[in-house]
């Protein structure tokens, strides 16, 4: 044995591990992925500080059951606006004037998951007049107004459960529409769940939204018990049309993963709900006997409240030929999505290996033609090979939603391979993709639902961030990324975290909204109940156990600031009306020791909030919200006694507010009302 | 005649097969070591698979060992056996992959093996123990691909969510390959490096064992 011989064979062996080696580091996959930003991505989302965003979107708040409002291309967060929670940063929902918002038939519900965002359309185009969202969990719409930001009408959906497939509008917003995602038993009695098939329904209703304070369901139609998922509005030549996705077609009730995942096609309905007016003129639709709050706030007064309604107009599609028809959809179909023409239907199978297209034309020429492969409580099922425009072939893994940019092309978010690809309409080629961070969601573009996108950007509504930004513990935020669409091959710009879970967003160019805006409430045309104008008109009043203390909040104290009498026992009410008439300068209020929320109060609105005092002692109650210079002046204190005590209920007024009362004094009638009992 | 050459030729002729059987150091040590690097495959790791997706930067991990198999994190191998679900793959349990057993006493003896071999010091024991070690690896390795085959292909479309008509989700035995979002790596780990070493200084101990003859006959 020569040294020699040793070297080549120890050699030998370590050039073949090494080889080995070199291998494996040739063909490891993943580690960190390549960035996607290229050139000037910075520049073209700046915003400078002082300069405005083009674009308004408006972010569903999912789980947190509110709406976010963010600048494009900025991503920056501009506002929550409390829709379906109690939000105690600023009272919504624990004012007594915004309570009654949250009512339902089953009580005070004080929070819901918020899912799509949908803005009023003129003409099939968003108008900036309105937003609409609905609730998934207690299925109810809200309206929100766009002049305000806030959520003034709230409409409970009866016959209902999961309220998914909604608040998605006909072009003019005469319609909006909610569609059962649980179909459940019509009406919902304690039956075996196992009698699904025989008593579970699902329901499609058509709701009046054009008229604000008049939100009212027009009718619902009753449909077999399949989950109803989303829906769009036909424009242009398909106007006068609405289409739901539907999956479980095999009408599974448990272990629905699997059991709603067998058949090969579900359904896309394709509702003609210009049809079901005529039926209902006729009168067609059966009187069902329900309870339903519709809640709205009243514009003059500025107080919500809840009226009951006790019936719908139900149409069976039995009763009333023509009104529905079934198109056959690959596998469980999410998004369906109607391009600008309106020709197109794209429904999205979120299992399916292609992304089928049908024509609204051949689907006409089908029902004319009597191309029908079997009907389902009387809905005829359209055979796929007569409605069928093409397939994306190839598109990716789990196609969900699709938007259009005007130009002829389509975007489709697929959740499993996390991309978002581009494709042509009409060839059906995709063009190109673009990986997103992670698992999206819905997709936006502005308009990009609408007859006329503003194609500029595609806003991609992530599920999952993991490693994108600073970690944040086991919770973290979801995010959205912000791609610029408007050459032909997509950008990525910019990344931002999102509030709750955004699954859908609609956005629109600020100009449609911007010069809109209320910046105040005129305290000369307030006509609530509780409205104090001026210092003079605050005071105190006991109507047995309850107190009323009216109150005014201006920079920088409450008048009145001290009050006494107070017991252990009594519900005391905190009118507080802010009597600055200036943008901007808000107040709040809040109580030590109240069980309730602190509220903010814009100029010239009037808010109330409850307190129980507990115990004997002296409660300090503050401005929430830094106002003014002397913020930290603007206090006061409340004085409990036990019950029975022999204090005199009073309150003072400040000195500013004595010299106020003389001034009036000295001119001739009306007195006013003076501060104390 | 004297029977002087074959007194003298027996025992010389009997030393020199002696000497031609024997092994010399360096193929002994040769044994040696290779015996103790099959021994660390007891321990370490011989496989592992990746799984890298979109929603997992981060990368799943399996790591197949003499005895089991693990998680490259702790709850790597419930969350595979979790997403595998959607395809009807069957959950992947140690325990129900009989080898596992077997496994560790079969190396383990392999390993002693060498080692007797190498006190031994004989050729035509070392040839043999080489022999049953490379039948034994390639037995391995068909194996664990008969093993991943199975797993790839024997899916329960009944209880499949997500079913792709002509799909298969066996991983590679060596390499990548795209598993519908997941890109699977498949490569030998430290267990298996180290057995590819101990392989190579086993045969790097036969070739010495053979060379060692042709030098020693003239000297001879």
């Amino acid at each position: 044995m020569t040294r020699e011989t040793l070297k080549r064979t120890a050699t030998a062996a370590f050039v073949t591990a090494l080889a080995g080696t070199g291998l494996l580091l040739a063909c490891r996959a993943g580690g960190p992925q390549p960035s996607l930003v290229m050139g000037d991505a910075a520049s073209k989302v700046y915003v400078a500080p002082g300069s405005y965003d083009d674009y308004y979107a408006f972010m569903s708040g999912g789980f947190s059951g509110q709406v976010t409002v963010y600048g494009l291309p900025s991503g920056r967060l501009l506002k929550t606006i409390p829709v379906f929670s109690q939000f105690p940063e600023n009272g919504f929902g624990y004012t007594e004037e915004t309570k009654p918002l949250l009512q339902t038939t089953r009580g005070f519900i004080p929070w819901d998951d918020s899912h799509h965002p949908e803005l009023s359309q003129t003409g099939g185009v968003p108008d900036g007049r309105w937003l609409f969202i609905n609730a998934n969990n207690t299925p109810r719409v809200a309206r929100l107004d766009l002049t305000r930001f806030e959520t003034d009408e709230i409409l409970e959906i009866p016959n209902s459960a999961g309220g998914h497939a909604s608040p998605f509008t006909t072009p003019d917003t005469k319609y909006i529409v909610s569609a059962t995602r649980f179909s459940v038993p019509v009406p919902n009695t304690d039956v075996p769940i196992d009698s699904y098939r025989q008593n579970f329904r699902g329901t499609l209703s058509f709701i009046t939204a054009d008229q604000p304070g008049k939100m009212d369901i027009a009718f619902q139609i009753l449909m077999p018990g399949y989950n109803y998922d989303l829906g769009h509005a036909g424009k242009g030549p398909s106007d006068g049309w609405f289409f739901f996705s539907s999956y479980n077609t095999e009408q599974a009730y448990t272990k629905q993963e699997l059991n709603s995942s067998q058949n090969d096609k579900d359904y896309v309905a394709a509702v003609n709900y210009r049809r079901a007016e005529a039926c209902v003129a006729e009168g067609k639709a059966k009187a069902v006997p329900v309870n339903y709050l519709h809640n709205y706030v009243d514009p003059s007064t500025r107080v919500a409240g809840s009226e009951r309604k006790t019936s719908v107009r139900m149409l069976d599609p039995r009763d009333c030929t023509g009104l529905v028809y079934y198109l056959p959809t690959p596998k469980s179909p999410h998004g369906v999505d109607i391009d600008p023409t309106g020709e197109y239907i794209v429904a999205s199978g979120k299992l399916a290996t292609v992304i089928p297209v049908h024509s609204f034309s051949k689907m006409l020429k089908a029902i004319e033609t009597q191309q029908v492969d079997t009907v389902v409580d009387g809905i005829p099922v359209l055979k796929y090979a007569a409605t069928i425009a093409g397939e994306v072939q190839k598109p990716g893994l789990g196609p969900l939603h699709t938007e259009f940019d005007g130009k002829g092309y389509a975007y489709t978010s697929m959740f499993i391979s996390s991309e978002i690809v581009k494709w042509k309409l009409g060839t059906w080629e995709v063009v190109d993709r673009m990986p997103v961070y992670y698992s999206v969601g819905h997709l936006m573009i502005p308009g990009g639902d609408s007859r006329k996108p503003w194609g500029q950007y595609v806003v991609s509504l992530n599920k999952i961030t993991k490693d994108r930004y600073l970690p944040t513990g086991p919770e973290l935020a979801q995010s959205a990324q912000l791609i610029d669409i408007s050459g032909d091959k997509m950008k990525m710009l910019l990344d931002f975290p999102t509030a709750g879970e955004p699954h859908y967003a609609q956005a629109l160019p600020a100009s449609l909204i911007r010069e809109r805006q209320v910046k105040f409430f005129r305290l000369a045309d307030a006509t609530g109940p509780d409205v104090t104008r001026s210092e003079a008109e605050g005071g105190i009043r006991r109507t047995g156990k309850r107190v009323d203390v009216k109150m005014i909040a201006i920079r920088s104290h409450f008048a009145p600031d001290n009050l006494e009498g107070i017991q252990v026992g009594d519900t005391v009410y905190f009118h507080v009306t802010n009597i600055d008439q200036d943008w901007d300068i808000v107040h709040g209020f809040a109580v030590m020791g109240a069980q309730n929320a602190n509220m903010v109060i814009p100029p010239g609105e009037t808010r109330t909030i409850k307190w129980v005092p507990q115990a004997p002692a002296v409660y300090p109650f503050y401005c929430t919200d830094f106002c003014s210079a002397l913020h930290q002046e603007m206090s006061g204190y409340a004085r409990v006694s036990p019950a029975g005590s022999s204090v005199p209920l009073t309150a003072n007024v400040s000195p500013r507010a004595a010299s106020q009362v003389a001034r009036m004094e000295k001119l001739p009638a009306p007195a006013p009302a003076g501060a104390g009992q | 005649m004297t029977a002087v050459p074959v007194e003298l030729g027996r025992p010389a002729l009997a030393r020199a097969a002696r000497r031609r059987a024997a092994l010399g150091r360096w193929p002994r040590w040769f044994a040696a070591a290779a015996s103790l690097l099959l021994a660390t495959a007891l321990v370490l790791p011989l496989w592992s698979i990746r799984l890298v997706a979109p929603q997992y930067p981060e990368g799943l991990g399996m790591r197949i060992r003499v005895n089991t198999v693990t998680g490259v994190a702790p709850t790597d191998l419930d969350n595979i056996n979790g997403l595998n679900h959607y395809i009807g793959m069957k959950p992947i349990h140690p325990d129900a992959i009989p080898e596992l057993r077997y496994m560790p006493w079969i190396v383990a003896a392999l390993a002693l093996g060498g080692l007797l071999v190498a006190l031994a010091g004989r050729r035509r024991g070392l040839v043999a123990w080489v022999v049953l070690y490379l039948a034994v690896a390639v037995a391995g390795l068909v194996d664990f691909w008969k093993w991943e085959y199975d797993y790839g292909h024997n899916l329960d479309m009944a209880h499949a969510i997500i079913k792709v008509p002509g799909m298969n989700y066996q991983p590679p035995l060596i390499g990548s390959k795209q598993l519908l979002n997941f890109t699977a790596t498949s490569w030998p780990a430290a267990g298996g490096w180290m057995i590819a070493l101990s392989l190579a200084l086993a045969m790097g101990a036969v070739v010495l064992a053979f060379r060692g003859r042709r030098e020693e006959r003239p000297a001879s």
